[in-house]
């Protein structure tokens, strides 16, 4: 089971028009580890995210989950809601998405949709305030709670989303793709934005997330100091091509990342350098 | 120096005649071809005579109100900034503050809701009255439906006065050739336009804003259109008539005949204010239904799946929520209720035509939820008040009532840009331990 890769994506392109975003690639994304992804600005990785996560459609190529309950998903095949609610796959988003107007706990709450919608029964429990359904939202809060408490939000759990910090809002929205009760959280730039500490405080609850609750991850990122601490497992894509994949050493010391990200000279010390979007 | 001050805030004298030229100068263009020159018939032929004097006092209106105006909004602005910053010095008391906002408004919510019931006790012999607050009651009902749509779940609906015909001609349809009663005829009216709502939703699932509008707007236009060339079926242009009044259990409103009627079962004096007054309290408990309907599913998962819908659908597809449902849901809902208001509106006419669907009642119900503030159930109840009572008041003012009518709602825009009542309650609370509660 642990050496069977939660996620293989095959030979998978997309292509817009005359222009390719993701040539022919093949990757294999370990279960319950970290897996990061990296690449200069317009190499395709969001693309790629939204390749995974039913956004868009692949021209050709395949990806499959292997969900330890529900076998094999071939994820290309799904829609984007079905990607969350079947295959268990959430993702965050580069430039926030949370629900700003609602409160922190609200989006919470929002999370966890489908388990309430299917306990209020078409509403009906939920009007006439069945206990079946007040267990559901019971336990809805209380995960919600949980979570709220692990991020050190929960001060924040009734303030309007939108009216918090940015580096906050970065974390609300990890907490609340943690509320879907992911197998694999894909997360795109969680560090973009966020001050040396809040960037500490990231690595540890990446590390905590993989190895205490067995979610594996896959993530975005141009923070290097988040990359190279916390990934098990390093892909860098360049123009839609994958041109290194391996440990975090490994790629330090790749001619061709270095090439990519810099030219020729003297890359070592400036890949430390490179950050945010 | 100048700079400096006019950075503070405080603009110069001479900025400010600077300014005022500078409008005095725009109404000059735009006056001398408006009000300067002007065509007189002379003997048959049109000849272009000139109005300086007019023109020049044009001008000095412009410059002097400008110069007024600007001093009046700079007042008005310092004392904000002022006062900003006075509660700015407050600090944390903004979170409370919001709390005793919020029981303000329940406050104002239980005085309305005691103001409706006594009502037409205190109006029983005034029949204008109550009809008006009929109508009004009439307006926050379908505000209170097309709020589900527009205010809950972001959908901007031009068309909603469809279901409001669909929901009337339903009852009027099913009384007059099926005699159907009034409340057999409620619910599978209100089914009949729910399944409208999926109608106009399935095909615009993919629309958004503005794109969504257009297609709402023909919608409605398509059913009245109908209603208008089916003569056969709706009775065209002519309308149907006679549509039987509501009774109250059985019991009808009439002068004492053979039947027993509602003042004869309960021993009282025959009165047509009877009627009145009970369809009044009918509407009113059809209003306070859909209130705490509505009020309810907010705070159930749909409700909330609307809100966030509402807020980002691309994040809400990203936590697995069938966007789908949850749109045809609102759109559903939002029909259902309108059509209940169609019923009452048939019921309460007796006759009903095409022209009184107009897209003129889409865009009166639209600007009670905009005005309102969009998604606020108390919001939609003052800006009712304001529509349907403001054109009623300024009908001493005759032609001038709609001028009235549009400076009323421009001065609303400009001062509660968000609508009246614009504060989100939400719809669960982390009760902090020793917050209380």
């Amino acid at each position: 089971m642990s050496h069977e890769p939660i996620l293989s994506v095959e030979r998978l392109s997309m292509r817009f028009g005359g222009l390719t975003a993701i040539d022919d690639l093949s990757l294999d994304v370990p279960a319950g580890k970290i897996t990061a992804v990296i690449g200069p600005n317009g190499a395709g990785k969001t693309t790629f995210f939204n390749c995974l996560t039913g956004f868009y459609k692949p021209t050709v190529g395949s990806v499959r989950l292997n969900h330890p309950q529900r076998g094999t998903l071939r994820l290309e095949t799904l829609a984007s809601y079905q990607v969350a609610r079947t295959a268990q796959v959430v993702r965050t988003f580069q430039n926030i998405r949370l629900f700003p107007r609602m409160t922190v706990l609200e989006n919470l709450i929002v999370a966890q949709h489908n388990r309430l919608q299917a306990a209020s029964a078409f509403s009906i429990a939920g009007l006439l305030g069945l206990p079946s359904y007040c267990q559901a939202e019971a336990r809805a809060m209380d995960k919600a709670v949980g979570w709220l408490k692990r991020l050190n939000l929960i001060d924040k759990a009734d303030n309007a989303a939108g009216d918090l910090p940015y580096g906050t809002q970065r974390r609300i929205e990890i907490a609340r793709a943690l509320c879907v009760d992911p197998i694999l959280l894909c997360l795109d730039e969680p560090a973009a934005g966020l001050n040396p500490r809040e960037s500490a405080e990231l690595n540890d609850l990446l590390m905590h997330l993989a190895n205490d609750e067995g979610i594996s991850i896959l993530l975005i990122e141009h923070d290097m100091s988040v990359v190279m601490r916390v990934s098990d497992h390093i892909c860098v894509l360049n123009y839609g091509r994958k041109i290194a994949e391996g440990s975090p050493l490994e790629i330090r010391n790749d001619r061709n990342v270095i090439k990519a990200y810099l030219g020729e000279e003297d890359a070592d010390e400036e890949l430390h350098a490179e950050v945010g979007p | 120096m100048s700079a400096l001050v006019s950075a503070a805030g405080a603009p110069t004298p001479a900025e400010r005649f600077r300014d005022a030229v500078g409008v005095a100068l725009v109404a000059l263009l735009l006056g001398v071809p408006m009000i300067g020159l002007t065509t007189v018939d002379q003997g048959g032929a049109l000849r272009v005579a000139t109005r300086w004097p007019t023109l020049l006092a044009f001008v000095a209106t412009a410059f002097f109100g400008r110069l007024v105006l600007r001093f009046v909004f700079d007042r008005l602005k310092k004392r904000r900034t002022a006062l900003e910053r006075a509660s700015g010095a407050a600090g944390a008391g903004s979170h409370s503050a919001s709390k005793s906002h919020g029981k303000i408004l329940v406050l104002v919510g239980w005085l309305a809701l005691g103001i409706a019931l006594a009502l037409p006790v205190v109006y029983a012999d005034n029949r204008y009255v109550v009809d008006t607050a009929t109508t009004v009651l009439i307006y926050v009902m379908l505000g209170w439906g097309l709020n589900v749509v527009v205010g809950l779940a972001g959908l901007l609906d031009l068309g909603y006065v469809a279901f409001y015909a669909v929901g009337a001609y339903s009852y009027a349809l099913l009384s007059t050739q099926f005699g159907w009663g009034f409340w057999q005829a409620l619910p599978v009216a209100g089914a009949i336009t729910a399944s409208f709502g999926l109608i106009l939703g399935w095909p615009t699932l993919r629309l958004r804003g503005d794109y969504l509008a257009i297609v709402t707007l023909g919608f409605g236009e398509i059913i009245r259109v109908i209603l208008v060339n089916w003569t056969a079926f709706s009775g065209g242009p002519n309308g149907i008539a006679s549509i039987p009044r509501p009774s109250f259990f059985g019991l009808p409103f009439k002068p004492p005949g053979d039947t027993p009627t509602f003042a004869s079962f309960f021993g009282l004096e025959y009165s047509p204010a009877q009627r009145i007054v009970f369809l009044y309290y009918l509407i009113l408990a059809l209003a306070l239904l859909t209130n705490l309907f509505v009020t309810r599913l907010r705070r159930l998962p749909v409700g909330r799946a609307w809100e966030a819908m509402r807020e980002d659908e691309i994040a809400c597809k990203a936590m697995g929520m069938n966007v789908t449902n949850v749109k045809l849901s609102a759109f559903a809902l939002g029909a259902m209720l309108g059509g209940f208001a169609g019923v009452f509106f048939a019921a309460r006419q007796g006759f009903i035509s095409p022209e009184s669907f107009t897209f003129n009642e889409s865009a009166i119900i639209l600007a009670i939820v905009v005005l309102g503030g969009m998604g606020s159930q108390l919001g939609v109840v003052l800006a009712s008040l304001v529509l349907v009572l403001l054109p009623e008041l300024g009908r001493d003012f005759a032609e001038y009532r709609m001028l009235l009518f549009g400076t009323a709602m421009i001065l609303i825009m400009i001062w509660k840009p968000a609508g009246i009542l614009s504060q989100r309650e939400p719809t669960l609370r982390y009760a902090a331990p020793g917050g209380g509660a």
